[in-house]
């Protein structure tokens, strides 16, 4: 596998982990289908205390520090953003 | 600075809660002040900054002994355990976890000896439960923000030196920290209340308030998410143990008066509709607590359950906490009723519980998404 390829798979990886999260706690009477795109908070997906769980979940899987100015809540609003934010903190970090 | 070890801190709370507080709960209930001397006591002995890691001041407790501290205190006094609740709980938990190491800097040493009291000023009278709603402002300057509103039912603001207020700026919700004599800031003190009676509870009043850039706490944008989030996850740790507090002294109280007063010619004890009662307490309390080692736990391994085991033992413990204090009133008769006796304050102040740091309403409704996330069979 050449290093692109390697890349794409972690980020896969990544992705997959944080959707099963986000899925596992999503409003448990919701009918739709969670996307990577979309914005989790402003679909009602999951409240905002959901948040930090987010943050701490991401924190102990991929064992990487969100810095303080990645800490906002768009940075943490869809599977497709914060699989972004881990694959370049984790890179950042090698 | 000599930061304080946590078993000494607890050590130190245990014999101060007995010997000086609980016999005075009643006298700052009734004046509505909790002496500057006490906090002092408190802050010199650590308990401010119970929490707070030693690299600050702090006596860098874990969450299972701040817990026991919260009972301990809470116990003796409520407005006492209150000042825990929203400085150390609400205030300093959130800055160890959430601030900048510019801010951290700046305030904990401060917040963690006691020299500076800190206060939470999120509510408004249009924004309780829901929260995100608040409608003080924020704009941005050159080199900072103004900041403009009213704060509502802010424990402790007529004495703290510093307020983390939440704003919004056109729905961008941000926390800011807040010097008390920064030009613009006011407080106009509140009286007549249920419980909390010594909590110096205010009204804070913003009035084109400057607000340095560093005193953001976190970024822009994560005032609500992030920040006050953090901060009633902690305020709610400290309120499901301040149920446990409340509903211990209501247990010891009526277990002592069911085995002294006698009526029929025997100890009311003896009587099974008033045992009846003792055990609901002793079994409630024992479970509550329970429920709180197990929250703790969770926040000690930083566990993504500990959300949720938080919720759940605040929102037990302070139901307990209404139902045995309304029992211990019971088994009290008249004199449950007088303040000459700690009953009828305590069950003034369990009520409280249900209310602060997340409705019990608001509890259920999350509860029960866990529930169905957790129970419902999937096929
Ligand atoms: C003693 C005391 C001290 C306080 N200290 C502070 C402080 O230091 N800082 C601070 O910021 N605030 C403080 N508060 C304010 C407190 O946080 C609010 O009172 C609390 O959040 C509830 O808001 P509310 O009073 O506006 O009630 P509301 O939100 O108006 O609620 C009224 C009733 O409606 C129910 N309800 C509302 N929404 C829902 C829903 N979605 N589903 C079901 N039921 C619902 C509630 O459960 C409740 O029974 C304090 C309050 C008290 C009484």
């Amino acid at each position: 596998m050449n290093s692109e390829a390697v890349e794409q798979d972690g980020a896969a990886g990544i992705a997959a982990d944080i959707r099963g999260f986000v899925r596992a706690n999503m409003t448990a009477l919701t009918t739709a289908e969670l996307r990577d795109e979309d914005n989790i908070f402003e679909k009602g997906f999951v409240t905002s205390i959901f948040a930090m769980q987010l943050l701490v979940f991401i924190e102990s899987t991929f064992d990487v520090t969100v810095p303080d100015d990645h800490i906002t809540l768009r940075n943490f609003s869809s599977v497709e953003l914060m699989t972004g934010m881990v694959a370049k903190l984790k890179a950042a970090t090698g | 600075m000599s930061a304080r070890r946590p078993a000494e801190v607890l050590d130190w709370a245990r014999a101060f809660a007995e010997e000086e507080l609980a016999p005075s709960a009643g006298e700052f209930d009734r004046t509505g002040q909790l002496p500057g001397s006490v906090i002092r006591q408190l802050a010199d002995a650590g308990v401010l900054g119970a929490v707070v890691p030693p690299r600050w001041g702090g006596a860098g407790m874990d969450a299972l002994d701040y817990g026991e501290l919260t009972e301990v205190v809470g116990k003796a006094c409520s407005s006492t355990r209150a000042l825990l609740t929203v400085h150390t709980s609400l205030v300093c938990e959130t800055l160890v976890e959430r601030a900048s190491d510019r801010i951290k800097d700046k305030y904990l040493p401060d917040l963690a000896s006691g020299r500076r009291i800190g206060c939470f000023a999120l509510s408004e009278a249009d924004a309780g439960s829901d929260a995100a709603s608040v409608t003080t402002s924020y704009t941005r300057q050159r080199d900072g923000f103004v900041l403009n509103g009213r704060k509502k039912w802010i424990s402790f603001a007529g004495i703290a030196d510093l307020f983390l207020v939440f704003a919004t700026d056109n729905g961008v919700l941000s926390a800011f920290l807040v010097d008390r004599d920064t030009p613009g800031v006011r407080t106009a003190p509140m009286t007549g209340f249920l419980g909390n009676r010594a909590t110096h509870i205010a009204e804070v009043v913003l009035t084109d308030v400057a607000v340095p850039e560093e005193n953001l706490v976190g970024r822009i944008g994560a005032g609500f998410g992030f920040i006050a989030n953090t901060a009633l996850f902690h305020g709610r740790y400290s309120i499901a143990w301040a149920g446990v507090a409340i509903a211990q002294a209501a247990l010891e109280e009526m277990c002592t008066y069911a085995t002294r007063r006698e009526q029929f010619g025997v100890q009311i004890g003896a009587h099974q509709l008033v045992q009846k009662m003792v055990a609901d307490a002793v079994t409630n309390v024992d479970a509550a607590r329970e429920l709180c080692r197990q929250a703790g736990r969770a926040r000690a391994e930083r566990s993504v359950e500990a959300v949720m085991r938080t919720n759940i033992a605040k929102y037990f413990s302070s139901t307990i906490a209404q139902q045995v204090t309304s029992d211990a009133v019971q088994v009290l008769g008249g004199n449950g009723c007088w303040d000459q006796y700690p009953a009828e304050r305590l069950f003034r102040e369990a009520k409280i519980l249900e209310i602060i740091e997340g409705t019990s309403q608001l509890q259920q409704v999350m509860i029960a998404d866990h529930g169905y996330k957790t129970f419902a069979r999937k096929s």
